[in-house]
């Protein structure tokens, strides 16, 4: 009896071996169609929206005491659009940021929710030139098939890394991307222009400005705890960069309060109609 | 000479082509300089251009990309001393790619006329509507792109000597399609916009608010959720992680006023929010406002103002 149930259950392994075997095949098929891709995804480090913004007495800076930061919401598309693609057709993601050390958290939250390795350049991003040329420098001593990148950081609002880095690297650049697809070295983006869409192609490498629509909203992934406890062992490595700029933030003030508001009652919406004409000169 | 980069759109001027040139004329005139006017050969009536201060204006077959103007720009920009470009989607990638390409300093969202020359000083939109930044642009060439709406025009007559140029662009894509809503005014050049929320319940109830779109030449925009829940398209999505507006006038109904969404849109000139809940956020922001029912207010408000646009 025991010998007999020992060679079935040899035998049931051995089949679930040449099947694991069999599926291994076939998943090494599918991506020997596809390309394994080395991706960067540059990622900026900006109050969260929720934040209460204050400048420092002086008025030169953001006053950050209290102030909690976050991936920059425009790159968080990019790193999910990466995932989708490692996933797809097999991979490396990096994450970066140019910026000092308060900037790792971030960066390790890009960890957990998934990426390899993170970069951070140290230097100090006065303005979007010298952020670009760092990354510049940086993709220039490595290769990269695709860099993602947010269409804008909303704490300064520049929108200009990504089409200045594209320039500098002589890359093809879309931006306001809101679909990307990728079929071996050609690339096929979406772009949202005032007042409809784009279609765009492109060779890679290519540098992307994402934003919604790059992946969809329930696509984002939020770090769970396996996530955060491997991204602790996960290289997170600093390069020296370089300052300089051509641009000087002078002051920062907060805009003028709002005045009043007129309150009109709801049966009497011709009174809100005069108001838009005769006072508020909108109609 | 200021440059001005003069875009059209189906061979035709919008009201950013006017007010890029009105840009360069003020800074050319604070300047003691003059303004060319860099535009498509293609497009009509190029001599309005002339109306708002373009002392040249230089035509050419414009490449298909902002990389590729971008290049053809920095072969004409020899004895320029500033560039303008309007902040539009294409000028958002134009740009900074002139500047990369060029070495000039760059000031994006810039919502103000020169401040000084020495430095160059411009007032810019920083956190989004949260901060107004007060931005130096060192260098030779300072390079504006301003926020469509927010300088105005004026009307400056200037010889505008038209001449045709020759530059080369390098185009690192290729266009396979373009495809713009027929008949709708495009949200960020909206001067009225009308925007929704999930107050309105459900994508069928957006009749009227396309109505009310209608009878104010409005452009239509919704809240974050109600892109993300499908009711309308992304490209509706306003707000700090959607698109920027500051129209002249923005209807917000059943909107809450989260402080993302007031982000994105409380630079609008005039505010209306219409909402039942007298608590509602919105009404802090609004210069005017309806507590009320959306399905009574809007349908009334539509006929008020047919009434009201049939007698003037
Ligand atoms: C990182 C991040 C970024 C974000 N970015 C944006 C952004 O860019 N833009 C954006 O809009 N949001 C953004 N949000 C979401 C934002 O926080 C709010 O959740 C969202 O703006 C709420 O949308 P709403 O006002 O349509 O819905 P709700 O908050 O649900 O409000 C609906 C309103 O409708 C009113 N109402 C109900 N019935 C009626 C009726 N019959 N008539 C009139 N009024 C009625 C209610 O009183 C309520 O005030 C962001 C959030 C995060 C976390
Ligand atoms: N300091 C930075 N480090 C890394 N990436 C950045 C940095 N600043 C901007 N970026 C990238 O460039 C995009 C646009 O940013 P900006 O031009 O600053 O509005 C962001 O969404 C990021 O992808």
């Amino acid at each position: 009896m025991k010998v007999q149930i020992k060679s079935r259950q040899k035998r049931t392994k051995s089949i679930q071996k040449s099947w694991i075997y069999y599926a291994r095949i076939v998943i090494w098929w599918a991506k020997s169609n596809t390309k394994r891709m080395n991706i960067l995804v540059c990622i900026s480090h900006v109050p969260d929206t929720t934040a209460k913004i204050n400048f420092t007495a002086d008025g030169s800076a953001l006053d950050a005491n209290g102030v909690q930061f976050v991936i920059n919401p425009y790159d968080e598309f990019g790193l999910t659009k990466a995932l989708h693609i490692k996933e797809a057709q097999g991979g490396t993601i990096t994450v970066l940021n140019v910026g000092g050390p308060e900037t790792e958290p971030t960066l390790r939250k890009a960890l957990a929710i998934g990426a390899d390795s993170a970069v951070r350049i140290n230097a100090t991003p006065t303005d979007a030139i010298t952020v670009a040329q760092n990354i510049k420098n940086h993709i220039q001593a490595n290769s990269y098939d695709l860099i993602l990148c947010g269409q804008e950081s909303i704490d300064y609002n520049g929108g200009q890394v990504p089409a200045m880095l594209a320039a500098m690297l002589n890359l093809p650049f879309v931006n306001a991307c809101v679909g990307l697809d990728l079929n071996g070295n050609e690339a096929t983006a979406k772009a949202e222009i005032d007042g409809g869409h784009a279609t765009l192609k492109a060779n890679l490498p290519m540098v992307i400005g994402g934003k919604k629509g790059l992946v969809e909203e329930k696509d984002l992934r939020i770090p769970n705890m396996r996530g955060i406890m491997t991204a602790r062992t996960k290289p997170l490595s600093v390069e020296e960069g370089s300052n300089g700029g051509l641009t000087k933030a002078a002051n920062f003030a907060k805009p003028a309060a709002k005045g009043s508001t007129t309150m009109v009652d709801a049966g009497n919406v011709e009174e809100l109609v005069r108001l838009l004409h005769e006072e508020a000169k909108a109609i | 000479m200021i440059l001005a980069f003069v875009e059209s759109w189906n061979d035709s001027f919008k009201k950013a082509s006017f007010e890029a040139v009105s840009y360069a004329k003020t800074w050319a005139d604070m300047s003691g300089t003059t303004v060319r006017a860099i535009t498509s050969a293609s497009t009509a009536d190029i001599n309005t251009l002339a109306t708002y201060g373009a002392d040249e204006i230089h035509t050419l077959e414009l490449s298909q990309t902002a990389f590729g103007v971008a290049s053809q720009l920095q072969s004409l920009i020899e004895g320029a001393t500033g560039i303008v470009i309007a902040g539009t989607s294409f000028g958002k990638s134009l740009a900074p790619a002139v500047a990369a390409l060029c070495g000039g300093a760059l000031s994006t969202n810039t919502t103000s006329a020169p401040k000084s020359l020495q430095p160059f000083t411009v007032e810019r939109g920083a956190f989004s509507s949260k901060g107004i930044e007060t931005i130096e642009l060192h260098g030779r060439l300072p390079i504006i792109s301003f926020v469509p709406n927010s300088i105005g025009l004026s009307e400056k007559s200037a010889a505008g000597t038209v001449s045709n140029v020759q530059a080369n662009g390098n185009d690192l894509l290729k266009v396979a399609e373009v495809s713009i809503a027929k008949g709708k005014i495009s949200l960020p050049e909206a001067e009225v916009v009308v925007s929704a929320g999930r107050g309105l319940k459900g994508p069928e109830n957006w009749g009227m608010i396309e109505e009310l779109a209608e009878v104010l030449g409005a452009a239509t925009a919704c809240s974050k959720p109600v892109s993300d829940i499908g009711w309308r398209p992304h490209s509706e999505h306003v707000g700090q992680t959607g698109i920027q507006v500051n129209p002249n006038l923005y209807i917000a109904i059943g909107i809450s006023g989260a402080i993302q969404h007031l982000a994105g849109v409380s630079a609008s000139k005039t505010i209306v929010a219409i909402n039942t809940d007298p608590e509602a956020p919105f009404f802090k922001a609004a210069d005017y406002g309806i507590v009320g029912d959306a399905f009574e207010v809007v349908p009334k408000l539509v006929d008020s103002l047919r009434a009201f646009k049939a007698s003037n």
